[in-house]
């Protein structure tokens, strides 16, 4: 056991932390808003800044820093670590990263695709150039993904997609949409489903804005009309898509925005010490002492987590309780650090983004809102306690 | 970064598991429960054979010289196995601060003799105010002719009715910030005086009251320095967090595993209770609960090995560990329903030792003050 990182490893996330504080704006703290585990104020989503998340985002591809954990014979490092330290430094500053198409498209077509999609799609990946949303959840499925009924039926070279997916996240700026359809009528749900790229502004597709609660348009409603996708773009098998969706949602519950919890419980210190409330100072109050002891060590446990998938990753190891207890951890402790902070900054804490005498800007208040999203999204935490219970800890089925 | 345990580490855990389930059975743990001194000098002998007591002591005084990373290994073995006796009070609060802070007359005429399994020692701090701090050290050891005179009242000892030697910190000077003005001695438990009396705790583990009534001893029983006992006990009370977070990770892995079997093979309206959703989100949340305390633990394990400070990681493991053990203790207890309220079920055996494991050296609630500290509130 070791727990200490290599030279090379430290020498990395040295040159990573110059990258992020040279490219960022100096404001850029004022202008960002996003709450560590939600997925309604995720900085490369934000269509405000689009154009800068794009530059950014090329700007890491030519470093080739989406595609770290990529196999050297795609252009990457082998090293999901490396990557883990590049993210772990982009989310403390609360930059864009790569994200969806780096962390899991990426990954499931080099252990999926075909030779013409590889060739295709992952240069563009690893260019920063390709952003992708997800095309999973429909308004009758959302934990029952096996449900879904977009079909995509075939026609010569090409599938003819029809149907509507909602809380597509991003789909108002990405390129392309990953999309999981139904393309065998009649088989049972899990082997009736196929993995397919489809082009977000491909004739037939209808993009209808959602905004969320912390009145961030984070996420749409899609319509497909006939939209027609050539049958290359179609990601390992045909009607295999559910086994290549599995792979597709480990690798999502890795993307965790460790830096960010990091930075927030920092912030809270700094806050506690110096500010008072009714004459006492917040930092000698025993109760403030005691949650932030607590965000202290569960940040700690995160990082445990954190740094335990990656390894495992690079060593041939299937983190499957790992990874769901990561995406759990991320997702409850951004809820519960979101409860803190507003009881931290009591009547402050209500206080919205551009109010006079917002603390941090609103971002807490904000996120106290945000905050409801992470257990919900990319897998409920109640799902997550289902898989370790039964894929982990081989509990029956119902 | 790595992990996992090395092939001699696995090799560790192995043959410490099958020692345990072998020499330690449920029937020995509930009989020594019971027993006047709940010890058994057979199994004491048994782990001696095996290097146990020396594992961390440098070869020089008899020890196999393994670190303390592999310490802790055995640590959760012992949890698991619900091991009874004074290893923890030997090992912990004894030989590794005499190995830290003694001279060398005091660790050749110890460590060999610890290692060999020959003999017991303990550590006396906690005074009946129940703190930790240094400022709660009434023991006064006065000065007379060439020796101190001890005298005061020390709680939740444990195993010092076994213990030949027992490591006593007392108030040797004026008192101050950092801990000034405590000396530790190593006291000979036969001394005029010195009196022993076991507490009765849930956990069957024998916390004791020793008073001291002018326990005369020599200067040469000072450890690590007149007036600078109290680093040496911070250290200690460091390393025993980890250790003692290490034993609740392993009670409450085995409670778990006991809660897992049992969710697989209970029926209930015609299925196995592990289908229904309470019980699968229990068994989750402890497991994840568990496992990082366990993460906690091993890397605070590994950089008390390097020799580095731990000093906030001890504290964040030992306040984890305390409280999703006992969160997996009770939740186990859910799980079994009323045939896990019997004594005859070992359930409880876990339960038990888990509160007490959480209380020793600063339970979750005072870890967590520490951690405050530590990040400078």
């Amino acid at each position: 056991m070791d727990f200490e990182f290599s030279e090379e490893e430290l020498d990395f996330r040295l040159e990573a932390e110059e990258f992020v504080k040279q490219e960022l704006p100096a404001d850029w703290d004022d202008i960002v808003c996003h709450w560590p585990g939600g997925y309604g104020t995720m900085p490369q989503f934000e269509s405000e800044y689009s154009d800068f998340t794009r530059r950014f985002l090329r700007k890491l591809g030519e470093r080739g820093w989406h595609s770290l954990s990529w196999p050297e014979e795609y252009g990457g490092k082998n090293s999901t670590m490396k990557q883990a330290i590049v993210n772990d430094v982009l989310s403390y500053y609360r930059a864009p990263t790569g994200g969806l198409a780096m962390s899991i498209i990426g990954p499931t077509i080099v252990q999926a695709g075909s030779e013409e999609l590889k060739r295709e799609f992952l240069p563009k990946i690893a260019r920063g150039e390709a952003v992708f949303w997800l095309a999973y959840s429909e308004p009758n499925s959302g934990s029952d993904l096996a449900s879904i009924k977009t079909t995509a039926v075939a026609d010569g070279d090409e599938f003819v997609i029809n149907g509507q997916k909602v809380w597509s996240t991003g789909a108002h700026t990405a390129d392309y949409a990953w999309m999981l359809a139904r393309t065998d009528p009649k088989a049972p749900n899990h082997r009736a489903a196929t993995l397919i790229i489809v082009e977000s502004d491909a004739p037939g597709v209808t993009i209808k804005p959602i905004v969320n609660i912390c009145g961030v348009h984070s996420f749409n409603e899609v319509f497909f009309d006939d939209v027609r996708v050539p049958k290359k773009n179609v990601v390992g098998e045909i009607n295999r898509g559910f086994y290549n969706l599995v792979l597709a949602l480990q690798f999502e519950r890795l993307i965790v925005p460790s830096g960010a919890f990091r930075r927030v419980l920092e912030e809270m210190v700094e806050y506690a010490r110096n500010n008072v409330r009714e004459g006492v100072l917040l930092a000698k109050d025993p109760i403030i002492r005691r949650k932030l002891a607590e965000m202290a060590v569960e940040v700690e446990v995160l990082y445990g987590y954190y740094w335990q998938t990656a390894w495992m990753l690079d060593n041939g190891r299937v983190p499957d309780m790992e990874a769901s207890a990561l995406k759990l951890t991320s997702s409850e402790l951004g809820l519960t650090m979101a409860n803190v902070a507003v009881d931290l900054l009591g009547p402050y804490g209500v206080l919205d983004k551009g109010s006079k005498w917002a603390p941090f800007r609103g971002r807490m208040a904000v996120g106290y809102l945000d905050a409801i999203s992470g257990p919900i999204g990319a897998g409920t935490s109640e799902v997550q306690k289902n898989i370790i219970a039964t894929r982990g800890l081989g509990m029956p089925r119902a | 970064m790595d992990f996992e345990l090395t092939e001699e580490q696995r090799i560790l855990q192995k043959s410490a598991r099958n020692f345990l389930t072998k020499e330690c059975p449920k029937s020995l743990v509930r009989e020594l429960d019971q027993s006047p001194d709940g010890h058994s000098r057979e199994l004491w002998g048994k782990m001696a054979g095996l290097g146990w007591q020396g594992l961390i002591l440098p070869e020089e005084f008899g020890g196999s010289q393994w670190t303390f990373l592999d310490l802790t290994i055995l640590f959760e073995e012992m949890g698991k196995g619900l091991c009874p006796g004074p290893y923890f009070s030997t090992v912990l609060l004894g030989a590794l601060p005499v190995l830290q802070a003694g001279t060398e007359q005091q660790k050749t005429e110890l460590l060999p003799l610890i290692a060999a399994g020959k003999t017991i020692l303990t550590m006396a701090l906690t005074e009946p105010e129940g703190g930790l701090a240094p400022s709660g050290i009434q023991t006064r050891a006065e000065v007379q002719g060439g020796d101190f005179v001890l005298n005061g009242t020390k709680l939740f000892v444990p195993d010092a009715h076994l213990a030949d030697k027992i490591l006593t910190v007392a108030r040797t000077g004026e008192g101050g910030p950092e801990g000034e003005g405590l000396t530790v001695f190593l006291v000979d438990s036969g001394l005029d005086g010195l009196s022993v009396v076991p507490l009765k705790t849930i956990a069957r583990d024998r916390q004791c009251e020793v008073t001291f009534e002018n326990v005369r001893v020599p200067a040469s029983a000072i450890l690590g320095g007149e007036n600078q006992g109290w680093p040496v006990i911070a250290r200690t009370l460091e390393y025993a967090s980890i250790g003692r977070a290490a034993e609740m990770v392993g009670q409450a892995e085995a409670a778990m595993e006991m809660a897992l079997a049992y969710t697989k093979e209970r029926t209930q309206f015609g299925q196995p209770i592990g289908v229904f959703q309470a019980m699968q989100h229990y068994m989750a949340d402890m497991w994840l609960g568990v496992h990082g305390a366990r993460n906690l633990v091993y890397k605070t394990a590994w950089k008390a090995s390097q020799g580095w400070p731990v000093g906030q990681e001890a504290a964040m493991a030992k306040a984890k560990a305390g409280l999703v053990c006992r969160k997996a203790t009770t939740v186990s207890h859910r799980i079994f329903g009323a045939i896990g309220f019997t004594m005859e079920h070992d359930l409880h055996l876990y339960h038990r030792r888990v509160l007490c494991g959480d209380m020793a050296f600063g339970s979750s609630e005072v870890q967590l003050e520490k951690v405050a500290q530590g990040l400078g509130l």
